[in-house]
């Protein structure tokens, strides 16, 4: 409780952009994760050497296609890793415990009390029998040991400050009752039930239309600022991310191959995979045939060898088949891996369609801030 | 019976003769369901008068947000829901009418379908060769070689190859199986095809791919296309003219230039403002615009709304109060523009 006190007194409770967050410490530290599951096929190595810091206040986001491993690194920060699934190396740093050691009595002090969840889809996270208030409550009375009148007081609160018009009424209510955008809602209510000091958004609004996606993100937002929170947002879609992320890792085949704040990733991106994932979708103004990578993503039971990218990848180098590249500095918030930005490796332009785009969104810019 | 079956006939001759440029005319479509609730009846409108044309080789964009009724628009024209009202006339013969053998037909051969969820819309039990071929068989193509030959060539069109043609849905990625979806409507050489959110479903990367491959085959084959999705993005890449559909209704259709230069309706606003921009300074600046339908005020009597036509194939829903807003609005953005140079 006096750690929480701490935080909204100091500044961290103001920053609300990278150049202010890179100052705050880390929350969660996880080095050299590696997740492995058992499937009948073989050892499919879904992580594999992830690092990465979440600091305190900040929204970072993690991008990549389906398969990547992004929600398979969550999944291990909570110990909620399917039964075929364990960590097979690595640290994972929570408030100078390494979680990867916790027993699961150890995380019934964390899930829903410190880190909280929000799920993908809404409809299939929620009980369909059980009333939206009760499941409000229960998260309520477990997490503070609360009376039942002091939980639907809270809940009632909760409804409320998530956006939900006649809470008294929609409390009585079933989960089917609800659409999607408001089942939503509730599902971060519930997540924030516990004041957590730490948000888990799983594709949060992948199941959701343009329109209500745009609310539950500046929900989002609303609730970062309100209570302080740390996000890890998870997507694969890039614009979603351009107004909430302060930082981005953007992950390929278990390894986060690019990493940096929102403006280096989306302005200076130099990682192939980047490119390609910035110029696949079309944005308003995009006239030219898109940049498709070819190809899926590979198997990972067995990860091809050097660059898990260079198959699919255009640019890729005689080296990238051999040997796996480091992270290369491009400052002091900005790596990238991928042996093009070594001082020998011959000079390659990102794709026309993706300059022309930052061309123009600088140009935009400009005209904005005259 | 034989009567009507005859008619039809008489207007798929007549349509040969006379090939108009308007491929598709949708007049006035209405498609109402009833549900049950508690022992009540309930008339939900999922289409609700809604009326629009495609012309030869043009791409027509349907956008709104789930459950404005722009699926079921396009399972009405295929007459795969009987419309409560309206008329659909497909090179100028009417699809609205009883269903006969010959219109079915009809139908069948010239529009064909590709829908949002590519597992569930192939049969896991078949190869893909049967999947592809079935139309073709049914068409009168008896021959198992013949077919073959097509349905190979076919699937080295959509980017698959040979040996693809005996396995089973099931061993293809989401994307792989989109595009068998694809060959499944193209191989019996349709004069239009209505795609039903053909990218929702797959990831990033794959979607890119989908997107190429339909821009590819709408030249190669000249298609004519109803493409219906909720990213607007997407939309406006793909199509040459949109129709914004809201709760059942057409509240704005324009060309795809048109409708992002001079959005008009609200909703239309509100969806345009909504969309996410990969790029971090605009989207700090970005100004949502919400939707609130009660703005409106319409009535049965003088306040109805109708369609009025704002500028040059522009089309707003509004009532006669609205109107000289609207038209305010568009010679206000002019003005800006000018200015702008």
């Amino acid at each position: 409780m006096s750690k929480k006190r701490e935080v909204a007194s100091g500044k961290m409770g103001l920053c609300k952009r990278s150049e202010d967050v890179q100052m705050g410490e880390p929350i969660i530290t996880v080095r050299d994760l590696e997740v492995n599951f058992n499937a009948y096929a073989g050892t499919v190595q879904a992580v594999r050497g992830v690092n990465f810091d979440l600091r305190k206040g900040e929204t970072l986001a993690i991008v990549g296609e389906s398969g990547s491993g992004k929600s398979v690194t969550t999944k291990a920060i909570l110990g909620i890793l399917p039964k075929n699934g364990y960590i097979k190396n690595g640290t994972i740093l929570y408030d100078g415990d390494d979680l990867v050691k916790y027993k699961e009595s150890d995380f019934y002090r964390l899930r829903g009390k410190k880190i909280s969840l929000v799920f993908q889809d809404p409809l299939s996270a929620l009980n369909p029998i059980m009333k939206i208030g009760q499941q409000i409550m229960e998260a309520l009375i477990l997490a503070n040991h609360m009376t039942k009148a002091e939980a639907k007081a809270k809940a009632l609160d909760l409804m409320k400050a998530v956006g939900i018009p006649e809470a008294e009424t929609r409390f009585e209510q079933y989960p089917f009752q609800f659409s999607g955008g408001m089942r939503q809602r509730i599902v971060i209510a519930i997540a924030l039930a516990a004041d957590p000091e730490i948000l888990i958004c799983d594709e949060p609004t992948t199941a959701l239309d343009v329109t209500i996606q745009a609310k539950i993100l500046d929900l989002i937002n609303d609730m970062k600022r309100e209570r302080d929170l740390s996000i890890i947002f998870i997507t694969h879609d890039l614009g979603v991310v351009a107004n909430m992320a302060d930082r981005i890792c953007v992950m390929y085949a278990g390894k986060i191959v690019e990493m940096g704040t929102a403006d280096e990733i989306f302005y200076e991106p130099a990682h192939p995979y980047t490119w390609a994932l910035l110029s696949s979708m079309p944005d308003l103004d995009t006239k030219e045939k898109l940049f498709a990578i070819p190809g899926a993503p590979p198997n990972m039971i067995h990860p091809p060898e050097g660059d898990a990218f260079s198959v699919r990848n255009k640019y890729a180098l005689a080296i990238d088949f051999e040997e796996d590249p480091p992270y290369f500095k491009l400052s002091d918030t900005h790596y990238a891996a991928t042996w093009l930005l070594h001082p020998d490796a011959p000079k390659v332009e990102m794709p026309e369609i993706l300059r022309n785009r930052i061309q123009r969104m600088k140009e935009a810019d400009q005209k904005n801030g005259e | 019976m034989e009567n009507k079956e005859k008619n039809v006939q008489v207007a798929i001759e007549k349509a040969e003769e006379n090939k108009d440029d308007v491929v598709l005319e949708v007049k006035n479509l209405v498609m109402h369901f009833k549900s049950k609730k508690r022992g009540r009846t309930h008339l939900v409108k999922a289409v609700d008068n809604v009326s629009f044309s495609i012309k030869r080789g043009e791409t027509f964009g349907l956008v709104g947000e789930s459950g404005c009724g722009k699926t079921t628009t396009g399972r009405t024209i295929i007459r795969l829901y009987n419309p409560t009202g309206g008329e659909v006339y497909f090179n100028g013969v009417p699809l609205h009418g009883k269903m006969t053998k010959d219109l079915r037909k009809f139908i069948t051969s010239n529009i064909a379908m590709i829908f949002q969820d590519p597992i569930a819309s192939l049969n896991p039990r078949m190869t893909v060769q049967e999947i592809i071929g079935e139309g073709l068989k049914i068409r009168g193509m008896k021959s198992f070689d013949e077919r073959h030959e097509v349905v190979v060539d076919m699937l080295k069109r959509v980017g698959l190859m040979e040996e693809h043609a005996t396995r089973y849905p099931h061993e293809f990625s989401g994307g792989q199986r989109q595009r068998i979806g694809i060959a499944r409507a193209l191989v019996t050489n349709p004069k239009m095809i209505i795609a039903d959110e053909p990218v929702s479903a797959l990831d990033v990367s794959v979607q890119a791919q989908v997107i190429n491959l339909l821009n590819d085959l709408k030249e190669e084959f000249g298609l004519t296309i109803l493409f219906i999705a909720h990213n607007l993005s997407v939309v406006k890449y793909f199509s040459d003219k949109i129709g914004v559909m809201y709760y059942g209704k057409l509240v704005e259709m324009a060309s795809c230039d048109e409708l992002f230069k001079y959005p008009l309706h609200p909703y239309t606003k509100a969806l345009l403002s909504a969309i996410p921009q990969p790029d971090p300074h605009a989207e700090r600046k970005r100004v949502k615009i919400s939707y609130d339908p009660s703005i409106h005020h319409y009535d049965d009597g003088e306040n109805a709304p109708h369609y009025f036509e704002v500028r040059p194939g522009h089309f707003v829903y509004c009532s006669d109060a609205e109107y000289p807003g609207y038209q305010a609005e568009v010679s206000e953005i002019q003005k800006k523009l000018q200015e702008k140079g």
